[in-house]
């Protein structure tokens, strides 16, 4: 059997992947519905378009970090669940109404599909709100104070940002015309108020954890670093001049780089925040070696990750392949 | 105010009533379209194209609200029974790790294939997205049934300190009622699927649609249902028998025995009575339920009164399996009797195509009643035998658990009449539409 340092370090990261997989790609669609016009209907049936294909299997990585949550750290997912029970409520709220009007809005009579058009769009926006609380509630170690609540909203907003700013990077590189006129204009947005989030988390983290501010604030440490918050400005940065520049030019053939930034921001965020809380799965409260699940249940499962996950990726590779390039007008089913 | 544990029970039993009624359609519709386009490649004749045109469009709304109500059965775990994880996780966990690694990935990424790619793949590569699909969606069915299945006859484990501990994984996966209650599930889902098509399918003829799809998939559907209803009676006769020998207070609830009995008779009706433990307006066939039960006529079947505290309330499971039986039966009657008179005549008259599409739900009514047998007839244990449920329930404040549940009833609610609406909806444009264009353009339909 393997050893329970190795299945804790191993899950974690798997945990850890699973999660920056899912902000990405399930940011992007949500950051799309977020930004869903009511008023053009072509526009949002191309922006719909552009994530039909991909917006259930984004969402299937949720169900693999919880469910990795469940199966290796059992006792840190019925603590954090427990925690959390309102806004996750509220966040599956959000995924059922926006999950069904995928379909409802093309589907159902002709007077009901706005309604539909109004629920997906609410649906993203509530889904990505809940998710920054949740995260926010998360960095305050579940705090039931006036602070902790006042940053869990402020965090719900930046989570919103942060998904328009990758939804709108998804269509610069998907659309043209006039909705890529659009989404450079929301980009910049987005890309604004994004920074400023990251600033102030990056500021209240280490100021309400100690343990987090001992990591971050110990000079041979912070010294290996300190890149990560420096080039996450130096991209936000790049991502304003870069869109400032496409709107002069309109060049489609670099239209993929503003997600590619996006894309980094988020990975850099994400490996500052892993830094913060490991070996915390609960802050200040678990580790996730103390959480760990029965080894041989884990090393039952490790097989089935070792051959499967490889393959999941594989054939999600081969579904951009499919569907690569700028969306078009097309039937489909 | 109600306490935290009842409501939870409502909250999970709601989530998951509501969940179980678009798989229940989705897994044999797959394997339904996966014919369609089969035929249609065989073939080269439009009109299964047609029928697979017409039939993906609800698979893929029936798929959507399948995945996003599974999702919030993934949390519910957490957030309603963590003491389930926390004692049951080492088995559990990787039951349902396996059904997201196998089947959740595959399934989601070859849809968007299937359904947005037809233009942008080669046919062959198509039909195979087809094929991974439906069998993602049966492997998805695997898993999640042998760990029902294993909570009701629970093997190959061991207990320390009230943990759960895996002995013997294949053990586990293939315990003692897994295979029975897998065949009985897959049928239900044929069943639902075959009953639906042929459902909307009459509806369409009613509609005074002369098109050869609608009429080609009533056909088709009549005949699967034919083989299979039959075929489930006498699975589910076999599951019945499995659950005798294991979960004897279930079956005790079910026929509604109070004293351990032998020749025991089969109530056709009565009104169970709990606070006096007996029945009231009994109508009964002696000896029946212990010759189905036994093979023997005066064989003996365990009363409740010898599990007492221990059994399952009786009127649910007495009832549920009165409602599952007795539609089960009708399905069987009309089935033949549809089936063979298309089989005469080559057409339905018009009574026959109203009573088929009064009974588009049936499987749903069905499945459920079936589900609220087994689940119920397994209280007030958790894992059979081993764990109470009181024992793993959340410490959420009740009114959140009160809140959150008002909150889904009222989002299902809405969703399920929308769903059923433009099922019939789509019907209804198909038969003003479907011949004449192909790809009928619809908002939202230029895919790429």
């Amino acid at each position: 059997m393997l050893s329970n340092e190795f299945l804790a370090l191993f899950y974690g990261a798997l945990m850890a992947l699973a999660i920056l997989v899912y902000a990405v790609l399930d940011g992007y669609d949500l950051g799309v519905g977020i930004l869903l016009p009511l008023k053009d209907k072509q526009q949002a049936d191309t922006m719909i378009s552009s994530i039909g294909p991909f917006w259930d299997a984004n969402e299937t990585w949720l169900v693999l970090a919880v469910g990795l949550a469940l199966i290796a750290f059992p006792l840190a997912h019925s603590v954090i669940l427990q925690a959390l029970y309102l806004p996750v409520a509220l966040m599956l709220l959000g995924l059922i109404l926006r999950g069904v009007a995928f379909d409802f809005r093309a589907k159902a009579k002709t007077k009901y599909q706005d309604i539909w058009d109004l629920s997906f769009k609410l649906g993203s926006f509530l889904t990505a709100f809940s998710q920054g609380f949740m995260f926010g509630l998360y960095v305050m170690s579940f705090e039931k104070s006036v602070e902790s609540y006042g940053f869990a909203i402020l965090s719900g907003f930046g989570v919103v940002a942060a998904y328009a700013l990758i939804g709108s990077a998804w269509l610069i590189m998907k659309t043209t015309g006039q909705l890529q006129k659009k989404a450079i204009k929301w980009c910049k947005k987005a890309n604004f108020v994004a920074a400023c989030g990251v600033i102030a988390v990056s500021i209240v983290n280490p100021l309400i954890n100690d343990f987090v501010a001992s990591k971050w604030f110990d000079i041979s440490e912070s010294i290996i670093l300190l890149p990560i918050p420096v080039l996450c400005m130096i991209l936000f940065f790049l991502q304003n001049t870069l869109l400032s520049s496409f709107n002069n030019a309109e060049d489609i053939s670099k239209s993929w780089r503003p997600f590619a930034i996006a894309t980094s921001i988020f990975l850099l965020c994400f490996s500052g925040l892993l830094h913060s809380f490991y070996p915390y799965v609960v802050p200040n409260q678990l580790t996730i070696y103390e959480s760990l699940a029965d080894p041989s249940a884990l090393t039952f499962m490790l097989y089935g990750v070792v051959m499967v996950v490889p393959a999941i990726i594989g054939y999600t590779l081969f579904s951009y392949r499919v569907f690569w390039g700028k969306t078009q007008a097309l039937s489909y089913y | 105010m109600l306490d935290t544990l009842l409501l939870s029970r409502i909250q999970f039993a709601t989530n998951i009533s509501f969940h179980i009624l678009f798989p229940t359609i989705s897994i044999a519709l797959a394997w339904f379209l996966v014919f369609f386009k089969v035929r249609y490649v065989q073939t080269k004749q439009p009109v299964w194209l047609r029928a697979y045109r017409f039939w993906v469009k609800i698979f893929a709304l029936t798929f959507a609200l399948g995945v996003v109500s599974g999702i919030t059965m993934s949390f519910q775990f957490g957030t309603n029974w963590p003491g389930f994880m926390e004692r049951i996780g080492n088995i559990a966990g990787p039951l349902l790790g396996y059904e997201v690694l196998t089947a959740f990935f595959m399934e989601a990424t070859f849809l968007g294939v299937m359904l947005f790619g037809m233009k942008r793949v080669s046919p062959a590569v198509h039909t195979f997205s087809t094929i991974v699909v439906a069998i993602g969606t049966t492997i998805s069915a695997f898993w999640i049934l042998s760990l029902n299945s294993w909570m009701q006859t629970p093997v190959g484990y061991e207990i320390i300190d009230g943990v759960f501990y895996p002995k013997d994984w294949f053990a586990i996966i293939f315990n003692p009622s897994f295979g029975y209650r897998l065949s009985h599930m897959l049928l239900a889902s044929g069943i639902t699927a075959s009953f639906l098509i042929a459902g909307i399918s009459a509806y369409r003829l009613l509609k005074n649609d002369h098109k050869h799809a609608p009429k080609l998939t009533l056909q088709v559907a009549l005949t699967v249902a034919i083989v299979l209803t039959p075929l489930q009676a006498f699975v589910g006769d076999l599951h019945g028998l499995n659950t005798f020998k294991h979960q004897p207070q279930k079956v005790a609830a079910m026929e509604g025995v109070w004293e351990t009995e032998k020749g025991a008779p089969l109530l056709l009706f009565a009104v169970p009575d709990e606070t006096n433990r007996t029945n009231h307006f009994e109508l009964a066939i002696p000896n029946l339920a212990s010759l189905i039960l036994t093979h023997e006529l005066d064989g003996e079947i365990k009363g409740l009164n010898e599990f007492k505290d221990a059994h399952p309330p009786v009127k649910p499971v007495f009832y549920g399996f009165r409602v599952m039986v007795g539609l089960g039966l009708l399905m069987i009657l009309v089935t033949v009797i549809t089936r063979v008179t298309l089989f005469k005549h080559k057409e339905l008259p018009i009574w026959q195509l109203k009573l088929l599409v009064a009974m588009t739900f049936s499987g749903w009514v069905a499945t459920l009643a079936g589900w609220y047998v087994t689940e119920i007839g397994r209280q007030p244990y958790m894992v059979q035998g081993l764990v109470r449920i009181d024992e793993l329930v959340t410490k959420v404040p009740s009114e959140h658990v009160l809140y959150t549940l008002i909150g889904y009833l009222s989002v299902y609610a809405i969703l399920l009449t929308a769903y059923i609406k433009t099922l019939f909806y789509t019907a209804d444009k198909a038969v003003e539409v479907e011949e004449y264009e192909l790809n009928p353009p619809m908002r939202g339909q230029q895919y790429a």
